[in-house]
Formats: C-alpha cells, sequence, structure tokens
C-alpha cells in the first residue's frame, strides 16, 4: 500500500526565506562586515583599558539584543494571553525570542567574563551585575525547558506566557544593579543617568553600528525560528491526519 | 595589538554562535519545508 503523503508534491518552496528576509539578512552581513572591519582596526584604543576595549563592541550589543529579545518575549507572550483562542503565532514569536535571547545573553556573559580577565583580573566575581544577569539567563533558559513540555500547545503558551511576563521583571534589576549596589562592572557609558556619552565620536559611532547589526540578526533570526516552529506544528498536524485517514480506511476495509 | 586572544576569542564566540544558530535553523527549514505543503506556509 502507498503510504505516502499527498501533499509533497505541492511543497515546492525551500525554507522560510521571503524577499524581504534576503534583503534584511544581506544588510545585516553587510553591516557585521562593517563592525567587524571598525571595532578590530579603525577604533582606537582606550585610554585606559587599552585594546581590550574592542571585546565592548561585541558584549554591549549583545546585552542589548538579550534585553530586547527578553521584553519581546514579554509583549508576545502578553499579546498570546489576550488572543489565545485565535492563533499560537504570538506564543511562536515569544519562544523564537527567548531562544535568540538566551544565546545573546550566554554570549554578552562570555565575552563579559573574557573582558573582567584583562581588566579586572578574574573571569567571574559575585558581583551584583554579574550575578543578576546569570540568574536571568538561567530563569530563560528554565522558559525554554517549560516550553519543551510535551503537552495541549494551548496549555504551554499559557504556561510559559506567564513565566515570561514574570521573569521580564528581572530586566531592570540587571539594568540598575550597578546603581542600586556598589558593582565591580562599570556604570552605563551611554544611557546613564547624566545624559553625559563618555565615548570618542567614532567608537560610539561602532558601538551604535553594532548595536544595529545584532538587532537586525535578531529579527531575522525570530522571524525564521518562529516559522521554522510553524512549519514543525504543521507536519505534526498533517502527520496526525494522515495516520487517522489510514486508520479511518482500514477499519472501512 | 595588545591582548589579542581574549579579544579574537570573544569575536570568534559571538559571530560563530549567531552563524551556527542561523545555519542551523536554514538547514531545518529547508528539511521542514519539503515535507509542508506551500499552502500552509502563511509567508508564501
Amino acid at each position: 500500500m502507498n503510504t505516502a503523503p499527498s501533499h509533497v508534491a505541492v511543497a515546492s518552496i525551500r525554507g522560510t526565506g521571503t524577499g524581504a528576509t534576503r534583503v534584511l539578512g544581506a544588510i545585516s552581513l553587510a553591516l557585521l562586515v562593517w563592525l567587524v572591519v571598525s571595532a578590530l582596526f579603525l577604533t582606537p584604543a582606550d585610554v585606559v583599558q587599552g585594546d581590550s576595549v574592542r571585546i565592548m563592541y561585541v558584549h554591549v550589543p549583545a546585552a542589548w539584543v538579550a534585553y530586547l529579545a527578553f521584553i519581546t518575549t514579554a509583549v508576545a507572550s502578553g499579546c498570546s494571553l489576550v488572543r489565545r483562542h485565535r492563533t499560537l503565532g504570538f506564543d511562536r514569536v515569544a519562544g523564537a525570542s527567548a531562544e535568540v535571547g538566551v544565546l545573546f545573553m550566554g554570549m554578552a556573559l562570555v565575552t563579559g567574563s573574557l573582558w573582567g580577565r584583562l581588566t579586572w583580573g578574574t573571569f567571574w566575581q559575585w558581583d551584583p551585575r554579574l550575578t543578576t544577569t546569570l540568574f536571568l539567563f538561567i530563569t530563560y533558559v528554565g522558559y525554554l525547558a517549560v516550553r519543551q513540555v510535551d503537552v495541549d500547545p494551548q496549555q504551554r503558551a499559557r504556561r510559559s506566557a506567564v513565566i515570561a511576563l514574570l521573569a521580564v521583571l528581572e530586566i531592570p534589576l540587571v539594568h540598575f544593579s550597578v546603581v542600586l549596589w556598589r558593582s565591580l562592572h562599570q556604570e552605563a557609558s551611554v544611557l546613564n543617568a547624566d545624559g553625559d556619552v563618555r565615548l570618542d565620536d567614532l567608537m560610539l559611532f561602532t558601538l551604535f553600528s553594532g548595536v544595529v547589526a545584532f538587532t537586525l540578526v535578531f529579527a531575522w533570526l525570530v522571524i525564521h525560528r518562529q516559522r521554522l516552529t510553524a512549519l514543525a506544528d504543521t507536519e505534526r498536524v498533517i502527520g496526525l491526519d494522515s495516520a487517522i485517514a489510514v486508520r479511518r480506511a482500514e477499519v472501512a476495509r | 595589538m595588545k591582548d589579542l586572544g581574549f579579544i579574537v576569542a570573544s569575536w570568534a564566540l559571538t559571530l560563530g554562535s549567531v552563524g551556527l544558530l542561523a545555519l542551523v535553523t536554514i538547514r531545518r527549514a529547508r528539511e521542514l519545508s519539503s515535507r509542508v505543503p506551500d499552502e500552509r506556509k502563511p509567508w508564501v
């Protein structure tokens, strides 16, 4: 008996890309190339930190994207709670954004650790900023673990949305930890309370380029990963439909 | 350049892991999309 699914012939479009995502990908890639050239070869070394400041151009954008990702997860989770009976689209965006956020938060921790070894003489200190950042990272790893629990998709969306809305409250704590407590970590050089930017013009422009480049990469990844989840969900439904059809045919025979 | 190893490691880890995630995503998307009909891909 031929059990091959009949839909295979009409799956002619490969991948999850569109014209818009290809343009987005190309712009992101071009900006990343500029970032590498500018950060590693054009910008001056820091007066105090020397060349180790070049780690800042990946560390700060990575931390920024992680915050953005977790806030996106919270907003999408809120929307999925409000519109939960209509679509899982918001839940997929929430999950995809958290995945990308965890990756960037991990990168912020690792690059921060390497930078810390050069400037503080140690890879790790149980300092308020580092500790709260690690706690934020672990919280979202837990969030992703909850999303892997095999339950009804609507129930999974509801549970994870509640966790995401609680977890996002940690972000202000992480951001202001350097002000609230005595911290080894420096205060913000750009977004500080007195509005005084303490960076050379080219350094600031390169840092800004990094933030834009990483934000575009984040958008590209989230778009593709939420489409990937949609494909996986659809494939599961098709598989179930096929199995039911085969069973019905056997019963009818 | 001083501290070269740490700087290169930071950049390589960051760009490498992001690139790897992008690559895995593209490959998995190609694999899955061949098993799902086009009319069930909302972005098409």
